[in-house]
C-alpha cells in the first residue's frame, strides 16, 4: 500500500492532497487567496511563511476547522469537503497542534482514549507503549499530562495522531517549544514516518529547519504562494528572501564605546533557590553590564535563566541588597518597581500572562509596567488613559505591531505582534538598563531585525542591554560581551569577537577555559538530559 | 457501661443527618466534574422538598413523592442550564439567585402544607437481622433512599473513573475547547450533568421532608445546600471522599446537639459554623499544593464556554 503511494509520487501521476484555488476571507482581509500546492505521499512538505502570512488559516482549513470561501481541497484525487476536524480525522488527515490540545488532569492513555473511541481501551495502554518504544517517542501511559514536561506532551500529541495511522500530519511549528535535544529527536521520528509513505506538511518559519529536514517547500507572503522551491536547491538567505520578499540585511552595529565606561548593572556573588521542582539554582554569578553595551546570556532552556531574570529584575529578591546594584544603588532585596523608579525596564520570557495580561487592551498594558515610574501615564493615583494611548500608537507605529482594531486586547494578537509590543513598550520608556529575555522569540524575520537594531541603538545611547536568548545568531549579532549560563552557573564574560560557535557550545556544556579537551563530548551529553 | 440502644439511636440520626447532605453533594459533584458551578443547590434541595411532601400528600405514597422531589430540582435546573450553558451568564451569580428563587417558589408551593402531618417513608424490615441489638437497625433497619445514597456514591465513582461517558465529563470540564475541537458535545454534556445534579438535589431535599422530618416548614433545608456544595470542595470532586465527608459533617452536627444536652458549653453557632470552618482549611491545604489543586479542581469550573465557528 505504501509501496504504491510512494511509487505513484515518483511517477507524478496523483498527488496526496491538492489545495486548488483556496481562499478565506476575515473582513476586508484575504488571510489566503488562491493557495495552490500538492503534497505527494511520503513526503516532508515545508509551509513557510512569516507570521501573518496566512499559514495557520490554511492549515485549519486542510483539517477541517475552517470552511474556504473558495475553492477546493482534492484528497487522493477526489474532491472533498472537510467540514469538522472529526472529518479531517476519516479521511486520514492527523493534527499536531502549536498549543497543545491535551487534557491536563487526565493520563496520557485517557487522552489519546477521548479521540479515539473505537479502540478498546483495555489493550490501549499496552498500543500506547509499542507504539511510543517504536517511534522513539517513550511515554508512560498512566502518568498524567500536568506532571509531563512539554516535549513529552507533543510526544502524547504525536503518539494520539499516528494511533489514528494517518496518511498526512499537519504540524504546526512543532519546535517552538522544544529543546534542541528534542528538536532533534523529533526530525528522527519525522524522517522515519516519512520513509514508511506518511506525508508531513510541516509549518514553520525557522529556515534551518526546511533545509534539514523538507523536501519541497512552499512559501508564503501575504496570503499568496509566492514560491515552490526545493530545499536542496536553495541556501538559508534565498528561502529568507523569498519568505520576506527583499533581502534581509544583518543589523548595523556600530561599535561599542570604548575607554572607561560607568557600569550601570552590576551583579556581585548572587546566589538564588531554584523555582519549584524542576528549576535550577543560581550560585555566586558576578556580572557587570557598562553603558553603552549589549551583553548576551547564552545558554540552552532549562539553566537557570528563570531564576536569573527573577532575581535582575525583582520578581524574587536577593538575600542581600548589595547583590545587585542598578546606577550604584543597592537594590537586591527590593522589588520590580523600585528598580523601574532607578531607570530598569524588563521584558519577561512568557509574552502572555507574565509580559502582557491577555484581557487587558494594549494601553492598559501600557499602565502595568509604568504606573509605578511614568507621572504622565498616572498622576496621583488616577489614570491617565489618552497618554497610555498615546504610547500604544506610538510603539505600535514603530514596530509594526498589526492590530485588527485600534488599541485591541493583547489576547487578539498574534504571538509575535505581542512580542513586538512587549519588548517596544519597555524600549518606549528608553530605560537606563534593559533587561529582556528571548526578545525574539517566534517573531518574523523582518521584526526580529526592528527589535534587535533597537536593542543596539539603546545601548549606544548609554543604556545598558542585558539581554537572554537561547538563539545563538542573535547573540553573535548583538552582544558586545558574551557569558553563558549552565547549571546555574555564569561563565566570565568574553568579547564577542573572542568567541566562536564550537567555543560557546562547550561553555553551554559546562566546559570552561582550559578543561575543553577530551571529555568534553560526555559533558555535552550529561547537560542534554532533558527528557 | 455503653448504653447501647442510645449509641444506636445517635448513629441512626446521624444517617438521616448525613443522607440529604450525600445525595445533594453527589449531584453538584457530576454537576462541576462537567465545569458548571451550580451555587442552587439550596434553592432545588427547597424545591425537592415541598414537591415531594405534596406528591405524597396527594397520593399517599412516599414512591411517589421520592419520585416527585427529583422531578423538582430538575425542573429547578433548567432555567439554571438554560442560562449558564447556553447563554453563557455568570455562573456564581446565576446560582445565586436559583437559591433565593427555590427558597421562595417552595415557600409559597408549600404554605397550604404547613402544620400538615406527612408519611414518614418506611424502613427496611428483615425479620430476625433488623432485630439484632446495635448492628440491627443500623444495617438493616434504613430507608429505601439510605440505602439508594451509597449504592448512588458507587455508581457515581464507577461512572467517572471507569467509563467511557464519565471519561468525556471529566475532559469536558478540564479543558471544553480541546474537547469541542475532538467532536465532544460540550453542551450537551454540560446539560446532562446539570439535570442529574439538579435530580440530586431534589432527592436530598425529599429526603429532608420525607425521612428526616416527616412535615414541611419553610426553609427546612436550613443550609443544607450550602454545606452540600462546599463538601464538594472539601472531597476534592471525589465521590467516595464526599461519602465520608457527609457522614463526617452530619456526625458533627448531631454530636454537637448530643453535647449540648449532656450539658456541655459549646455554642450551637459554633457546631453549625464547623462544616464551613473545616472546607476553608481542606482549600487551604489543596491551595497550598499546587500539584493537587490542578490534579483536584476541574480546570474549566465556573468558565462558560462559547462554541467557535
Amino acid at each position: 500500500m505504501q509501496d504504491l503511494a510512494a511509487a505513484a509520487a515518483d511517477h507524478g501521476v496523483q498527488p496526496l492532497l491538492r489545495a486548488d484555488g483556496l481562499t478565506k476571507r476575515f473582513g476586508a482581509l484575504t488571510a489566503c487567496d488562491h493557495i495552490r500546492f500538492e503534497i505527494q505521499p511520503g513526503e516532508v512538505h515545508a509551509l513557510l511563511g512569516e507570521n501573518g502570512a496566512g499559514k495557520s488559516t490554511l492549515v485549519k482549513m486542510l483539517y477541517g476547522a475552517l470552511e474556504p470561501d473558495e475553492g477546493q481541497i482534492v484528497w487522493n484525487g477526489q474532491p472533498v469537503r472537510i467540514g469538522s476536524p472529526a472529518e479531517a480525522r476519516r479521511l486520514g488527515i492527523g493534527m499536531v497542534f502549536q498549543h497543545f490540545s491535551l487534557f491536563e488532569a487526565l493520563s496520557v492513555a485517557e487522552n489519546i482514549a477521548l479521540a479515539l473511541p473505537h479502540l478498546p481501551r483495555r489493550t490501549l495502554a499496552d498500543t500506547i507503549s509499542r507504539v511510543s518504544k517504536s517511534y522513539g517517542l517513550p511515554l508512560d501511559p498512566r502518568s498524567t499530562v500536568a506532571d509531563l514536561s512539554v516535549g513529552e506532551r507533543q510526544r502524547v500529541e504525536i503518539v494520539r495522531c499516528l494511533l489514528q495511522e494517518p496518511r498526512l500530519i499537519i504540524m504546526d511549528e512543532p519546535t517552538s517549544v522544544l529543546t534542541p535535544q528534542e528538536v532533534d529527536l523529533l526530525f528522527v521520528t519525522l524522517r522515519r514516518l516519512s520513509s514508511e509513505g506518511v506525508a508531513i506538511l510541516y509549518i514553520t518559519h525557522r529556515l534551518s529547519e526546511v533545509l534539514a529536514l523538507a523536501n519541497h517547500a512552499t512559501i508564503l507572503r501575504r496570503g499568496k504562494v509566492v514560491e515552490t522551491a526545493d530545499p536542496a536547491q536553495e541556501t538559508a538567505g534565498s528561502l529568507a528572501r523569498m519568505m520576506v520578499g527583499s533581502e534581509v540585511l544583518g543589523i548595523e552595529r556600530p561599535p561599542a564605546v570604548t575607554g572607561t565606561r560607568k557600569p550601570r548593572l552590576v551583579l556581585s556573588n548572587l546566589s538564588l533557590s531554584a523555582e519549584g521542582q524542576f528549576g535550577t539554582p543560581l550560585s555566586g554569578i558576578d556580572l557587570t553590564v557598562n553603558a553603552g553595551e549589549v551583553v548576551g546570556i547564552a545558554g540552552v532552556a532549562g539553566n537557570g535563566q528563570q531564576e536569573f531574570f527573577d532575581a535582575v529584575s525583582g520578581e524574587r529578591t536577593a538575600a542581600t541588597d548589595q547583590a545587585i546594584l542598578i546606577d550604584g544603588v543597592q537594590v537586591g532585596r527590593r522589588g520590580v518597581n523600585a528598580r523601574r523608579k532607578l531607570g530598569a525596564a524588563f521584558v519577561p520570557e512568557e509574552r502572555m500572562g507574565h509580559g502582557a495580561v491577555s484581557n487587558f487592551r494594549l494601553s492598559e498594558n501600557v499602565i502595568l509596567t509604568r504606573h509605578a515610574t511614568d507621572n504622565e501615564v498616572a498622576r496621583g493615583g488616577f489614570l491617565h488613559r489618552r497618554i497610555a494611548r498615546d504610547v500604544e500608537e506610538r510603539v505600535g507605529e514603530r514596530y509594526d505591531v498589526r492590530r485588527s482594531t485600534a488599541d485591541p486586547k493583547a489576547g487578539s494578537l498574534s504571538g509575535g505582534n505581542l512580542q513586538k509590543f512587549v519588548v517596544g513598550r519597555e524600549i518606549d520608556r528608553s530605560p537606563g538598563v534593559l533587561v529582556v529575555s528571548q526578545p525574539t522569540w517566534g517573531v518574523d524575520a523582518g521584526a526580529a531585525r526592528t527589535i534587535r537594531s533597537a536593542l543596539v541603538d539603546l545601548a549606544r545611547g548609554g543604556a545598558a542591554v542585558l539581554v537572554i536568548s537561547q538563539d545563538l545568531d542573535e547573540i553573535f549579532e548583538i552582544a558586545d560581551r558574551i557569558a553563558v549560563l549552565s547549571e546555574g552557573r555564569l561563565s566570565t564574560l568574553y568579547p564577542a569577537e573572542s568567541l566562536t560557535m564550537e567555543r560557546i557550545g562547550l561553555l553551554m556544556g559546562g566546559i570552561h577555559g582550559e578543561q575543553a579537551g577530551e571529555d568534553a563530548p560526555a559533558a555535552l551529553k550529561d547537560s542534554s538530559h532533558a527528557s | 457501661m455503653v448504653d447501647w440502644p442510645v449509641v444506636a439511636a445517635i448513629v441512626l440520626t446521624i444517617v438521616t443527618a448525613s443522607t440529604p447532605l450525600l445525595l445533594a453533594a453527589l449531584g453538584e459533584v457530576v454537576a462541576e466534574r462537567s465545569g458548571v458551578l451550580n451555587l442552587g443547590v439550596e434553592g432545588m434541595m427547597a424545591i425537592g422538598a415541598v414537591s415531594g411532601f405534596a406528591a405524597t400528600h396527594a397520593t399517599g405514597s412516599t414512591f411517589a413523592g421520592v419520585i416527585a422531589s427529583a422531578i423538582g430540582g430538575m425542573i429547578l435546573a433548567v432555567p439554571f442550564a438554560v442560562l449558564v450553558i447556553n447563554l453563557s451568564v455568570n455562573q456564581v451569580a446565576t446560582g445565586l439567585s436559583l437559591t433565593l428563587f427555590g427558597l421562595g417558589a417552595s415557600a409559597m408551593i408549600g404554605d397550604k402544607y404547613v402544620g400538615v402531618p406527612g408519611i414518614k417513608l418506611p424502613q427496611l424490615h428483615i425479620p430476625g437481622l433488623s432485630d439484632i441489638p446495635f448492628i440491627g437497625p443500623v444495617l438493616f433497619g434504613q430507608d429505601g433512599l439510605v440505602y439508594f445514597s451509597v449504592v448512588l456514591t458507587i455508581a457515581i465513582g464507577w461512572f467517572l473513573t471507569r467509563s467511557r461517558g464519565g471519561l468525556v465529563l471529566r475532559a469536558v470540564g478540564d479543558n471544553h475547547d480541546s474537547a469541542h475541537n475532538l467532536g465532544l458535545s460540550v453542551l450537551g454534556v454540560r446539560w446532562a450533568a446539570v439535570l442529574f445534579g439538579g435530580a440530586c438535589a431534589g432527592l436530598g431535599g425529599g429526603y429532608l421532608s420525607l425521612g428526616y422530618t416527616p412535615l414541611w416548614t419553610e426553609n427546612m433545608t436550613a443550609g443544607r445546600g450550602w454545606i452540600a456544595v462546599a463538601l464538594v470542595v472539601f472531597a476534592s470532586w471525589r465521590p467516595a471522599r464526599v461519602l465520608v465527608g457527609a457522614y463526617l459533617f452530619g456526625a458533627v452536627t448531631i454530636l454537637g446537639f448530643h453535647a449540648q444536652g449532656m450539658g456541655l458549653a459549646i455554642p450551637s453557632q459554633f457546631i453549625s459554623a464547623l462544616p464551613y470552618l473545616a472546607t476553608v482549611v481542606v482549600l487551604v491545604i489543596i491551595s497550598g499544593n499546587k500539584a493537587m489543586l490542578r490534579a483536584n479542581t476541574p480546570a474549566c469550573l465556573g468558565k462558560p464556554f462559547v462554541p467557535t465557528r
